[in-house]
């Protein structure tokens, strides 16, 4: 797969993730589509199929990337969703993927995803 | 799967109510967008009140459905039962419109909602679909809370969001800037530091706002009542904001007489007109105005806080005044803000059994009126 062929969808309502990761995901050489809601993207996944994306747990809703997750598994049951967020265990929530509640592929913590989200796109990816 | 159905009993000496219910709900399912099937629901029907006690201690029951008016011993009656015996079980008081003092009276006494009847197939389904959703979060949230940690989940999720949010937006770009991701002209790299010190600031606002929130919390030992001048303090709070205001080419005016008193504590006065008018000034237009206005009653004192900002839509107005609200839009893009400001107010005014409403056109500007009792 050409790199500049995949489409990431990214939704994240702060500004500056959305701004890091785009980065970090374009210098790797894929498309990015930026998004910063969870309306923004929902639109977007009308029309059209994200080879992968990445969600914002928290935007309009507290549960935004889930809802997200579950519409883009729904619609593309390949593409691979990957959840990002900054809550975390200290709250005893716990996001383990097996839970089949969550429609997601990964789960990362917000302050660990710049340094690895571009791996785990790749492996996500096969590539 | 964490629940399939969920189970209802209905409690009603009259045979048509119990079929209807029973009817509607079992051809009823509530879905949930991240649930793998949706809720359905098993209903029990029963006439009288023993008869549903006798079946509340061996079975479990998710919702039960309570007439007031039974034939034996009483609905409220079988409601406090619950409430003592089973306080996972969640009931819905039954009642005539002719009784409704009844059920505001039940819900405070632990009826999680009540059904006026006669009731529509649709009123009784918005009714179920509401609790069954109840019934599935917190069946979730328990499920989450290990070795019974009592914690305030949401507010310590948003919390640890709110600091660990910027936190790591930081620690994104210090390390793009450690690995030279923008490329070696050291200019790319000034918009990522701006950002940076942005994100350290709003941080330290959260902390002195979560401060202000955890003194109030701390209840009346730290209060200090008497009787303060309350245009003295907006006067001091319009003169703190003047920086903020200049910035943005925003001119205030206070407009009362001078010495209105009111009974309370200086502190939480000023916090809440340094909330609501860095509010003011923040969510307004360049050029814009913010008044403040103080009058007297002999009963009331009533304090108007004005912009000629953005405005707020009618849906956005519901949600203002929870913990950690931000409404988000293209225009709020760009300020900053903990989100816990109208909560600490709203929090502060419970103290003075005060209220707190607002008036707002997408646009045009807002207004927050609170009318203190004197």
């Amino acid at each position: 797969m050409n790199k500049q062929n995949v489409n990431i969808l990214i939704a994240d309502d702060d500004p500056d993730y959305l701004f890091q990761f785009s980065l970090l995901l374009s210098n790797e050489g894929f498309n990015v589509i930026q998004t910063s809601s969870q309306k923004e993207a929902e639109a977007y996944l009308e029309t059209n199929k994200p080879d992968i994306a990445v969600f914002d747990l928290m935007m309009e809703q507290h549960d935004s990337g889930f809802i997200l997750a579950y519409k883009t598994k729904k619609m593309y049951p390949n593409t691979p969703v990957i959840i990002c967020t900054a809550v975390g265990s200290e709250t005893g929530m716990s996001f383990d993927i097996d839970n089949n509640w969550i429609k997601a592929d990964l789960y990362l913590e917000k302050g660990k995803a710049t340094s690895i989200l571009a791996e785990e796109v790749k492996n996500l990816l096969n590539l | 799967m964490i629940m399939d159905k969920l189970n209802i009993l209905v409690v009603d000496d009259e045979p048509g109510i119990r079929m209807g219910v029973k009817r509607v709900l079992q051809q009823f399912e509530v879905d949930y967008p991240f649930m793998d099937e949706p809720i359905g629901f098993n209903v029990v029907d029963v006439e009288t009140g023993e008869e549903a006690i006798e079946l509340l201690n061996s079975n479990n029951y998710d919702v039960v459905f309570l007439d007031n008016k039974l034939p034996g011993i009483q609905g409220i009656e079988v409601l406090e039962y619950i409430n003592k015996n089973m306080p996972e079980t969640r009931v819905i008081m039954i009642t005539s419109y002719a009784s409704l003092e009844l059920a505001v009276k039940a819900t405070k006494i632990g009826a999680y909602d009540f059904v006026p009847k006669p009731f529509t197939p649709a009123e009784l389904r918005a009714c179920t679909e509401n609790v069954a959703k109840q019934v599935f979060l917190k069946k979730m949230t328990k499920k989450l809370h290990k070795e019974g940690r009592h914690i305030r989940f949401q507010f310590l999720s948003l919390l640890s969001h709110e600091l660990k949010n910027p936190i790591g937006a930081v620690e994104g770009y210090l390390k793009m800037i450690k690995e030279r991701k923008a490329g070696n002209n050291i200019d790319s790299y000034d918009e990522m530091i701006m950002r940076s010190l942005e994100r350290l600031n709003n941080m330290r606002d959260l902390i002195m706002d979560l401060l202000d929130l955890s003194k109030i919390s701390g209840g009346e030992k730290n209060r200090e009542l008497k009787d303060i001048d309350i245009s003295q303090i907006a006067k001091e709070a319009i003169n703190a904001m003047q920086p903020m205001a200049i910035q943005k080419d925003i001119q205030m005016y206070l407009n009362c007489k001078e010495n209105i008193f009111l009974y309370g504590d200086t502190r939480e006065i000023e916090m809440i007109f340094n909330n609501l008018i860095s509010n003011a000034i923040k969510y307004n237009e360049k050029n814009g105005r913010v008044d403040v206005f103080i009058e007297e009653t002999p009963k009331t004192v009533k304090v108007v806080v004005a912009d000629t900002g953005i405005g707020i839509s009618k849906d956005d107005q519901q949600k203002l005044f929870n913990e950690f609200v931000r409404i988000k839009n293209t225009k709020t893009k760009n300020i900053s803000g903990s989100g816990l400001g109208l909560s600490i107010v709203s929090q502060i005014l419970e103290n003075y059994h005060a209220e707190i409403t607002v008036n707002s056109e997408p646009n045009e500007g807002s207004e927050f009126i609170i009318v203190f009792n004197k």
